[in-house]
């Protein structure tokens, strides 16, 4: 495997009045292609920090983040927005779906981005919401479906112009043990067919055990992945 | 372009909003649209009058007569080129309410003087020619159904015939039109002295003197001249350029059109106040999803144009369907102005300029929310949810 991700020396600071406050100090980390990694770690340690770093929104400090042999952390911020589009996939929380468009009309923005045409535009769609098992709700409003199907729709939004790395910020935080388990299959299934390399941050040890490794972040540092309870 | 239907569904996801900001600019570019084209349709009397022509009143005013003779004196005075003189004669044809705007008048000087009138050589011959002949203008011939070879009676309802009739008969011998557009033709003109031999009241009088000067820098003078001769006789002119005698005519309606200028501005200002902050507001309440769109590789720029053409979308729906509006109200309103505002056009100039409006109105409204969804930060965005 290649090194798809390499953070090296990572420092990241908010300063907040007069105060400066530290999240990671030097921070060093790989990540291999078709990896499938979830950060833990307790409330306020870094985790969504250090994803939207990862997914080149948000900009260390000091230190350079590199994106298979590219350096992203000095990218401009028009770069940085073609990187995402064309490497990135993201899955949120609460999903993030746009309430006026439906279901199609949602997985379809990131390939408004792109040189497709409405024609193949559509049958990527198709292929994306079939993956995630709802081609037939591909004309339902965002306000007409459950959590978990929402959250479907937003994997199918991250996938369709079929990036390398999918970041998923507690993907499963707003659903039940069951939805949750057919979320995270989704996502292992991305990773195992697909080779998608998946970083997903959570909070749930259940959701942790879909990875193929588990990082424990805490007070600005990765402890050892047996070391933490 | 592809973002078109996003633009689209984000301008139509609160329809009863859109109804009413859009409702708010109908409602301006309605009154715009019309108030715009009735001072224009004021104005262009005004505008249209030649610069070099005066106009010889009787001092009391203009219902007074002059001497004939006046005109071979005015003509006599230094820096006059062509003078031509007219009657009013009140005409209206079988009912009162019918009226037609005729004028008694020196047919080869008087279309010598107004040289925007065209005519038909052969028309103009036979009008000559023929003492009962008239000339009609082209819309009035049109209101009225008339053509060359009509006989159409023609009533005063201030002058009577010897024989009792106030009613005259004339032949329509020529049809004129102008040279633009904007000259009016709803008039009619016939023999001065076919009207003198056969009215009652004698005498040989005239209502009032048109002139042109050689050069328009010597109106003033010339009009001075002129007075000036009549000064202390017993029966003094006023005379003044043909723009400002129009002017004057107008000045009370035009100010009347000033007020309405000023209401239309205020309520253009209000829309501005109102549709800028309902669109900020709309933009504010998609914060979130603004930064959604950005982590998914929308850039800034992108962004902003969107929501500048949704700001810009918005005001030419509304500003659209109100010039629609007001082109429906003038050209009701045409007919029954006809009388009195030959011009009520909506014109191009009116439909660019409101377009213009338009283009300003959304980029004004649009510019601030655009601006702040170009400087969303997509991190604070997430952590303000
Ligand atoms: N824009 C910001 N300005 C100032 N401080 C910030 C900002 N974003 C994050 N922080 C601080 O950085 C620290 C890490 O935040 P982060 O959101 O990464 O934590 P987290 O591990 O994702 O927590 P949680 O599990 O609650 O989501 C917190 O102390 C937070 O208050
Ligand atoms: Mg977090």
């Amino acid at each position: 495997m290649t090194a798809l991700f390499d953070l090296k020396k990572v420092a990241k600071s908010f300063v907040k009045g007069k105060e400066k406050i530290s999240i990671f100090d030097d921070l060093n980390m790989t990540i291999e292609e078709g990896d499938f990694v979830a950060i833990m770690g307790p409330s306020g340690s870094g985790k969504t920090t250090l994803l939207n770093m990862l997914g080149g929104v948000d900009q260390p400090t000091s230190g350079e983040v590199w994106f298979a042999g590219e350096r992203i952390d000095s990218l401009s911020e028009g770069n940085l927005a073609k990187w995402r589009a064309n490497n990135v996939g993201f899955i949120f929380q609460f999903y993030n779906l746009m309430p006026m468009l439906n279901a199609a009309r949602n997985v379809e923005l990131p390939l408004l981005l792109t040189k497709l045409s409405g024609k193949q535009r559509k049958k990527n769609v198709e292929t994306a919401l079939t993956l995630v098992e709802l081609a037939d709700r591909a004309k339902h409003m965002p306000s007409e479906m459950s959590g978990g199907q929402q959250q479907r729709v937003a994997i199918a939004r991250a996938i369709v112009s079929d990036p390398k790395l999918l970041l998923c910020d507690e993907p499963t935080g707003d659903l039940d043990r069951a939805t949750a388990d057919e979320i995270l299959k989704t996502l292992q299934l991305l990773n195992e067919k697909f080779n998608k390399t998946i970083v997903m941050v959570t909070h749930d040890p259940a959701a942790a055990k879909y990875a193929k490794r588990t990082l424990h972040l805490d007070k600005g540092e990765f402890v050892e992945e047996g070391m933490a309870a | 372009m592809k973002d078109l239907y996003l633009i689209y569904k984000n301008l139509t996801r609160k329809p009863l909003r859109l109804f009413l900001t859009s409702f708010a600019i109908f409602i301006a570019f309605l009154l715009f649209g019309a108030v715009t084209t009735l001072k224009s349709a004021l104005d262009s009397g005004v505008e249209l009058s030649a610069d070099d022509r005066l106009v010889v009143l009787n001092s009391i005013n203009f219902t007074n007569p002059l001497p004939v003779a006046y005109v071979n004196r005015v003509k006599a005075v230094e820096g006059v080129s062509k003078v031509t003189h007219a009657n009013w004669f009140g005409g209206y044809f079988q009912e009162p309410t019918n009226q037609v705007v005729t004028f008694a008048v020196d047919p080869e000087t008087y279309l010598d003087v107004y040289s925007e009138l065209v005519i038909d050589p052969a028309q103009q011959d036979a009008w000559f020619r023929n003492r009962q002949g008239i000339l009609i203008g082209e819309r009035l011939a049109k209101i009225n159904g008339w053509k060359v070879g009509d006989r159409i009676p023609l009533s005063s309802n201030i002058f009577s015939q010897d024989n009792g009739s106030s009613t005259w008969d004339f032949v329509v011998e020529g049809v004129f039109t102008g040279n633009d557009e904007q000259v009016d033709t709803g008039y009619a003109i016939f023999h001065y002295k076919y009207f003198m031999e056969t009215q009652t009241m004698g005498g040989d009088w005239i209502g009032w003197i048109i002139l042109t000067t050689t050069d328009p820098a010597l109106n003033e003078s010339v009009a001075r001249a002129i007075d000036d001769q009549f000064a202390n006789s017993s029966t003094e002119t006023d005379t003044s350029t043909e723009k400002a005698f129009n002017k004057a005519f107008i000045e009370q309606i035009g100010n009347v059109g000033l007020i309405i200028f000023g209401v239309v501005f205020m309520a253009f200002f209000t829309i501005l106040v109102v549709v800028g902050n309902a669109m900020v507001l709309a933009v504010r309440e998609r914060t979130g999803e603004i930064a959604v769109l950005k982590s998914l590789g929308f850039t800034s720029p992108r962004i902003f144009r969107m929501v500048l053409a949704e700001s810009m979308l918005l005001s030419l729906l509304g500003g659209m369907a109100g010039l629609g509006g007001a082109y429906v109200v003038v050209a009701g309103a045409k007919d029954a102005m006809a009388q009195f505002l030959p011009n009520l056009v909506l014109g191009t100039d009116t439909a660019l300029q409101a377009f213009g409006f338009m283009v300003l109105l959304g980029l004004v409204t649009g510019l601030l929310p655009a601006y702040n969804a170009l400087k969303l930060n997509i991190i604070t965005a997430f952590s303000r949810r």
